[in-house]
């Protein structure tokens, strides 16, 4: 029974996934013949592909659905059970310090969520490709990852002390735009696009779980003012570690070619 | 030849398992160490990672050999062609009937309108939290169409994407200040989830390529950026819906 169960969940899926591609095929398919009215080169090769990216984000849902999301939110809830965190409830104020297994749990979940995120991998791919290996896979992916986890984290210290979402996502902006005058000018581009792609089909549903628990359990918070946000955070601070990553870069090759300098120099 | 088929099954299986190596530590860590707790139903979560990891090695494949290769074709046509309005016609139809449809953005827009209906801003009949939900919608699906727009045009142009984007930050800051408090979170939520998983491959590519077919453009500094635009029209769009209604 439980196969049967698993096959009807990935037959829904899949017909799911296929109404969310079909409008991005009928787009492409008719600007190719009416607009550009040229034959896309390889179709079977193109078709094809359509197909593994549908079939594999189908697998992809199900799995989630049926290993990850009802334990991430069991697991959600449990960490944030004042019980648990044995919270005292100080006339509807607590301590921020309580709670940091939620921090440490938020830090976590956001980094290993986002090294499975595969809209990133496909942006990481693209980037390796065309930055010639000097942006790599890994390092992006990593770079991101710290990002999510960190702002994440920050997000849910946000909601734990109440204190307005927009403070913190100005003060964030303000650091991009610094880090934006002195960070290597090929890299900008990519990472105001890794604040983008980094929220999406893993890492949203299980945050959302966390912010909503939290904003639940957290005296004087509302669920549907404070439980939203936490997004808005993963995709900030990607921004700044993934202009960092770059940054620390540009600072390592500076010193290779200065201390070169210095021993040709000292050969002189 | 008989060789590889092992290899490619292998592959497919556990491709995508160290992508997921990290979630299954922390799991762990978080379950037996600090929960200090069984793992329910282990026989399914098994399967379920073995499933994401198939799905993960397939969509990467699918990616390389259709979404790539059809957004770099359709970036160089466009190029060669010449013609600027098609290409802004495609651009926004892309922007549009991506969003218009993504489930993240359903979502958030019924909670919203819940959200505005709890404040007596809408009625809270189902019909009027209903063409609250999609009028955000359109709302938003719009604004995606319209930052790939200026995202397109600003590589044709080759103007610089940090001024654009400071510009809308400003904007963002701006527009808050007189946004009613409860619409900011879903707001800069919105930028967030409004760029899909399947959106994100194609419109890379259609950028990269547009950037690396057009001359005296650079795919790294010009060919990027185009999802960053599409993650902030939508915060702005949002707050100004929830001022005007």
């Amino acid at each position: 029974m439980y196969l049967a169960d698993l096959i009807q969940k990935f037959a829904d899926v899949f017909v799911s996934t296929i109404g969310d591609v079909l409008p991005i095929v009928l787009i492409i398919f008719v600007t190719q013949y009416l607009v550009i009215r040229r034959q896309v080169p390889n179709l079977k090769n193109v078709i094809f592909g359509f197909v593994l990216v549908i079939l594999g984000m189908a697998f992809f849902l199900v799995g989630l659905e049926e290993a990850l999301f009802p334990l991430g939110e069991v697991m959600a809830k449990q960490l944030t059970d004042p019980a648990f965190l044995g919270v005292e409830d100080l006339n509807g104020k607590v301590l921020w310090q309580s709670y940091m297994w939620v921090y440490l749990f938020a830090a976590a979940i956001g980094f290993s969520t986002t090294l499975a995120e595969p809209a990133l991998l496909a942006v990481a791919i693209k980037a390796q490709n065309v930055s010639g290996g000097t942006v790599s896979i890994w390092g992006l992916r990593i770079s991101v990852a710290i990002g999510v986890g960190l702002g994440i984290a920050l997000g849910t210290f946000r909601i734990v002390t109440g204190t307005p979402l927009h403070y913190y996502i100005i003060a964030g902006y303000i650091i991009v735009i610094i880090q934006t005058f002195f960070a290597p000018k090929s890299i900008i581009a990519l990472a105001y696009d890794s604040g983008g792609v980094t929220t999406s089909t893993v890492t949203v549903p299980l945050v959302a779980a966390l912010g909503i628990g939290l904003a639940g359990t957290v005296p004087g918070r509302s669920e549907l003012i404070d439980g939203f946000g936490l997004i808005a955070f993963a995709s900030l601070f990607p921004m700044i570690t993934v202009m960092g990553y770059a940054q620390i870069g540009q600072l390592r090759s500076k010193n290779i070619l200065s201390k070169n300098k210095k021993k040709d120099s000292e050969q002189i | 030849m008989i060789s590889k088929y092992p290899k490619q099954l292998f592959l497919l299986l556990f491709g995508g398992f160290k992508d997921l190596f990290p979630i299954i530590v922390v799991v762990a860590f978080f379950q037996f160490a600090v929960l200090q707790q069984p793992i329910p139903n282990l026989f399914s979560i098994l399967i379920g990672l073995l499933m994401v990891s198939i799905g993960l090695t397939l969509f990467i494949k699918g990616l390389e050999i259709g979404l790539f290769p059809v957004g770099e074709n359709l970036a160089y046509d466009f190029a060669k062609k010449g013609s600027v309005f098609w290409l802004i016609a495609f651009a926004f139809a892309l922007g549009f009937g991506t969003t218009i449809a993504e489930p993240a953005l359903i979502a958030i827009a019924d909670k919203a309108a819940f959200l505005a209906a709890k404040d007596n801003v809408i009625s809270s009949t189902e019909a009027a939290q209903q063409a609250y939900a999609s009028g955000l919608r359109y709302t938003v699906a719009i604004s995606v169409g319209v930052a790939i727009v200026i995202g397109v045009i600003r590589i044709i142009r080759g103007w610089p994407i940090q001024y654009i984007i400071i510009g809308g930050y400003i904007g963002v800051v701006t527009i808050t200040f007189f946004a009613p408090k409860e619409i900011i979170g879903i707001a800069y939520d919105s930028g967030g989830v409004t760029t899909s998983t399947i959106t994100v491959p194609l419109v890379t590519a259609l950028g990269v390529g547009l950037a690396s077919s057009i001359r005296g453009r650079n795919p790294m500094i010009d060919g990027f950026g185009l999802i960053a635009l599409a993650s902030l029209t939508p915060m702005m769009f949002v707050m100004l819906y929830g001022i005007i209604i």
